[in-house]
């Protein structure tokens, strides 16, 4: 009875896919990294679009992780089997913007299907991270996020501080630590969740400081790191000092930290503003959303920060047809609408990619229903986006990452002062650079 | 019969170090995800909240299909990997331990060789041979590159060369050909090692994660092990007790498989390591 | 070891060994042959470049520091698991084997966990272990122990090997209860009559008698511990803090995957092949010297 209900099942298996396309549309195969709630809303948009029209079909299929959405999307390229599309987070633009033919990039795509996307409808801080220097796009913007300060309203008032005016520069944000340390208003004073990003990056872009040579590598393979310059030594030294006299708490790599907010027990954290969903599922206190704090000796005025999250390229692969480009491209234009990204935006705390989605939301009253939820455009869109706030393009950026955290935590441990951590952050990371460079130099 | 108060209490912390995580999983699934989240859950399940198992089943969880699904999936999975081993294997072994034959030991070697390589290091080529044999998204590439494995193959060398050549030798006075020796004879006789490594290479099936990741991309081909990954998010917050109680049904039935044969599964593992 | 018996004829058993044959050539062997040349070439993530650099990559990995380190890290690892496993599956056999009430039960409540994929019981010591998250993590916090296995070394080698040993105890206990069961009783009796008794007993009649499952188990244990391990870590500590729990294979998976060095991973590879096959050749002698027993 057994083998008959499963030679039953494997053929319904197989058959499946088989069944699924239908005669006369172009088959458009979509890797995505989004699992959770955010898979449902993917599934929702591609299904949105397969009914708006009759010319392509967007299947959508989760791959995993970011890196081995990578992984797989690299091996299914050297197999000649490569999707359509798949969604890349943003540390992997430099891997593939050096991959030549396997993917046609932006503008490309744009040219060949005729199909209008306009890269001037973009967030500056958004085209810039995807955009070749001459302005093209290589890669479709989707989800971003950019990281903010979240503040716990109420362990702030019983520190005796007033959450409407919260902290905007690093020396108030340690008086409002040890505040909050000194009456015990928060079992953690201050923690944050991707350390590299929020506290080396961010701050790199936001104080207008070059954190590698080359224009942050957009200007060539033959990038250095400069993020030991004193600036960042002086960033690294006010965590550890604060992490010393115990108004700061390192609670591991990535999203690791995050739990400690949403618990009420850390009273700031500095987090991707995409965790806003879950902070207000979770979070059983009033909470606050604020602007990454800067450091007033270097600068008055801060620029914008980067983005993080990732965006959608176009794959190439033997045999794959012009109608097929053009389903991708219908699909990317779809997506693109401010109707589309003002729901994209609002449904999965991501920012809205196109500032005519912001102004949709905006119009749909949805930043006075949630107020805070506009901080990080605002952020993004501060100032005028220059070569050190325009992202990164480096190679093997996730190893770059992995070295930041490695030598923080030495750090953090006691085991090594700031300047040194940054100086071997420096030493690995141009090794790692120059590795890059010898294998993908022309 | 004196009571070994000290065997006894060794064993019973013993079982309790084992039973102590899945006790956890069983307890935090019936409670609220965001408790879990927080850290304030207890050990004591809440039994109202154990519809959580009939929602998984049926539902599923935030992005993945549901669980009966993923259960099929990963059953007739670890069915064919194992069912499949065994059989390509008996018949390596047999031919390796019973023959001559030119390129014997070339063969043998071959496979002694790659017992154990990485799977690290043999994604890429992997799944571009999969992806020439178009065996992408599909059953078969699902199961046959972990059927390839040798060390099934292995085992049952160890197995047969301990089986006693007067047995043979009575075998072929009967006028027993090779078909109807290993019919007759050498899988009856080895059947414990059969039932014992059906289950090992059960459990390894129902295990795997690395390589279903990569090959299947259709959502239908999800095995449990691959949902409960999905689940835990790593953009959004985990329901963590959506994830408690997908681990928990997924430890079912490889359990299920060795409890109920673990008369074999004992014996066949302790008789094959020789 | 060889039959004196064996069925004439040449071409069955070339028809019977061709399936698993042609398997092993098509995913061992042909995918081992691409990563010994990557690991001689430098090539991009898209094997768009390819350049010939024959030892290159070899040589970079053994004068990295980092490298060496990891495979010093690894070793103790190795150790720290196959100890602490074999040591519980041990004490837990020894008596499991004895007269006692409830035996059967015991051992059954004792085997089944060696059911549990290393995905799902990764995500059970989280439960327990996470500092927020998990139960006594929480418990040790509250009480003054600062317990944070993501910003303590020492703390987090204690997780991932624990949590890797937990694993692989019913496998160890398995065999050790086989091969207490396979000493026969006359010879225990023979000991308890000369007046040996307890550890004594233990240590000069029992041990060595179970010395062969002990080395057959050690390299089972190492094996395990070396590539086993590699969701668990994976998943409790990614490597971290620092480069605490980073071992060989999980910077294998980092160089390769995460990392898109093939060269450099795939040397990597190719060098743990090598162990792979070192460790399986002393198992095989382990094992050929038991059947000699």
């Amino acid at each position: 009875m057994k083998r008959r209900t499963l030679i039953a099942g494997a053929a319904a298996l197989g058959l499946h896919s088989r069944a699924r396309a239908q005669a006369g549309r172009a088959r458009v195969v979509f890797w995505h990294a989004m699992n959770g709630a955010l898979n449902d809303e993917v599934n929702r948009i591609c299904a949105a679009f397969n009914a708006a029209q009759a010319d392509a079909e967007v299947v959508p299929v989760f791959k995993g992780t970011y890196p081995e959405t990578l992984t797989a999307a690299i091996a299914a390229w050297r197999a000649g089997q490569a999707p359509h599309l798949v969604q890349m987070y943003e540390v992997g633009t430099g891997s593939m913007l050096a991959a030549g033919p396997a993917v046609k990039q932006t503008w490309q795509l744009i040219q060949e299907s005729g199909i209008a996307i306009d890269p001037a409808a973009y967030i500056g801080a958004v085209r810039g991270y995807y955009s070749l220097p001459d302005g093209r796009l290589a890669s479709m913007p989707f989800n971003s996020s950019t990281s903010v300060m979240w503040l716990n309203a109420d362990a702030l008032e019983r520190a005796g501080l007033d959450p409407a005016k919260p902290p905007a520069t690093w020396p108030e944000v340690i008086a409002a630590a040890q505040a909050v340390r000194a009456k015990s208003a928060a079992p953690t004073a201050a923690t944050t969740s991707w350390f590299p990003w929020i506290q080396l990056e961010q701050f790199a872009a936001m104080h207008d400081l070059p954190f590698a040579t080359k224009a942050n590598g957009f200007e060539g393979l033959d990038t250095a790191l400069l993020v030991n310059a004193p600036p960042f030594v002086k960033q690294l030294d006010r965590i550890l000092a604060m992490a010393k006299e115990g108004t700061f708490r390192y609670a591991g790599r990535d999203i690791a930290p995050d739990p400690l907010f949403y618990s009420g027990e850390a009273a700031i954290s500095f987090n991707s503003s995409g965790s806003r969903a879950d902070i207000v599922k979770n979070a059983k206190f009033r909470w606050l959303e604020a602007p990454l704090p800067y450091d007033p000796e270097l600068t008055a005025a801060p620029i914008n920060s980067i983005i993080g999250g990732a965006s959608l390229w176009t794959m190439t692969a033997p045999g794959r047809t012009p109608a097929e480009y053009k389903g991708v491209a219908q699909f990317l234009a779809f997506i693109a609408q401010p109707a589309r990204d003002a729901e994209w935006h609002q449904n999965t705390g991501y920012v809205p990619v196109t500032l005519a989605g912001y102004e949709e939301s905006k119009r749909q009253g949805y930043y006075d229903k949630n107020p805070g939820a506009d901080v990080p455009i605002k952020q993004l869109t501060r100032g005028t986006v220059t070569p050190n706030s325009r992202g990164f393009r480096l190679g093997r950026m996730p190893e770059l990452r992995n070295i930041v955290y490695e030598e923080v935590e030495r750090a953090l441990q006691g085991q090594q002062g700031a300047q040194a951590a940054l100086d071997s952050v420096v030493s690995r990371g141009n090794r790692v650079l120059r590795e890059f460079e010898r294998a993908n130099r022309a | 019969m004196r009571t070994d108060w000290l065997a006894h209490s060794i064993l019973c912390a013993g079982v309790l170090l084992f039973a102590l995580p899945v006790w956890l999983a069983l307890a935090g699934s019936t409670q609220p995800a965001d408790v879990i989240a927080r850290g304030e859950w207890s050990l004591v399940p809440d039994l109202h909240g154990l519809g959580i198992y009939a929602d998984v089943l049926r539902n599923g969880g935030p992005g993945v299909t549901p669980l009966w699904r993923m259960l099929l999936v990963s059953f007739g999975m670890a069915l064919a990997i194992a069912l499949g081993k065994i059989a390509i294997s008996v018949l390596s072994a047999y031919a390796v331990a019973f023959f001559r034959w030119p390129g014997r030991r070339l063969a043998f070697w071959v496979i002694f060789l790659t017992l154990m390589l990485p799977v690290e290091v043999r994604i890429i080529p992997t799944y571009s041979v999969m992806a020439g044999l178009g065996l992408i998204n599909s059953f078969t590439g699902l199961t046959l590159p972990l059927v390839a494995s040798a060390t099934a193959t292995l085992l049952f060398r160890q197995v047969f060369l301990a089986v006693p050549d007067e047995l043979m030798e009575a075998a072929r006075m009967d006028g027993a050909g090779p078909w109807r020796f290993l019919r007759d004879i050498l899988l009856p006789v080895s059947a414990p090692n059969l039932a014992a490594l059906f289950v090992i290479l059960f459990v390894y099936g129902w295990n795997q994660y690395l390589w279903p990741l990569l090959v299947a991309t259709d959502p239908r081909l999800d095995t449990v092990v691959i949902g409960i990954v999905k689940m835990i998010g790593s953009e959004v917050q985990t329901e963590w007790n959506r994830v408690m109680a997908a681990a928990v049904l997924a430890l079912l039935p490889p359990v299920a498989v060795v409890l109920l044969m673990q008369r074999w599964f004992v014996k066949g593992l302790a008789e094959g390591d020789k | 070891m060889e039959r004196r018996t064996i069925f004439p004829g040449r071409l069955l058993p070339v028809l019977l060994a061709a399936p698993q044959i042609a398997l092993t050539a098509v995913f061992f062997l042909w995918p081992a042959g691409q990563a010994m040349w990557f690991s001689a070439a430098r090539q991009d993530a898209f094997g768009l470049r390819t350049e010939f650099v024959g030892f290159e990559n070899f040589s970079d990995l053994l004068a990295d520091p980092l490298y060496r380190d990891s495979a010093g890290r690894t070793a103790v690892f190795c150790v720290l698991v196959a100890a602490l496993s074999m040591g519980v599956a041990l004490l837990l056999a020894v008596f499991a084997d004895r007269e006692i009430r409830g035996r059967a039960a015991y051992r059954t409540l004792l085997i089944w966990p060696y059911a549990i994929a290393p995905a799902v019981a990764a995500v059970l010591w989280i439960l327990v272990l996470h500092p927020q998250v998990g139960l006594l993590g929480r418990w040790l916090n509250r009480h003054g122990i600062a317990w944070d296995y993501r910003l303590r070394d020492a703390q987090a080698m204690s997780v991932v090997v624990l949590a890797s040993a937990w694993k692989q105890v019913s496998y160890d206990f398995i065999f050790f209860l086989a091969g207490l069961q396979a000493i026969p009783r006359t010879v225990t009796e023979a000991a308890r009559m000369d007046g040996a008794r307890g550890w004594r007993r233990f240590r000069t009649i029992t041990l060595p008698l179970l010395a062969p499952t002990v080395l057959f188990l050690l390299v089972v244990n190492l094996v395990y511990a070396a590539f086993d391990t590699f969701g668990t870590v994976q998943a409790l500590t990614g490597g971290g803090p620092g480069k605490a729990t980073e071992t060989l294979v999980v910077k294998v998976y980092r160089d390769g995957v995460v990392n898109l060095d093939l060269g450099s991973s795939s040397a990597q590879s190719v060098l743990l092949m090598g162990a792979v096959i070192a460790l399986t050749a002393l198992q095989f002698r382990v094992l050929g010297r038991r059947s000699a027993d």
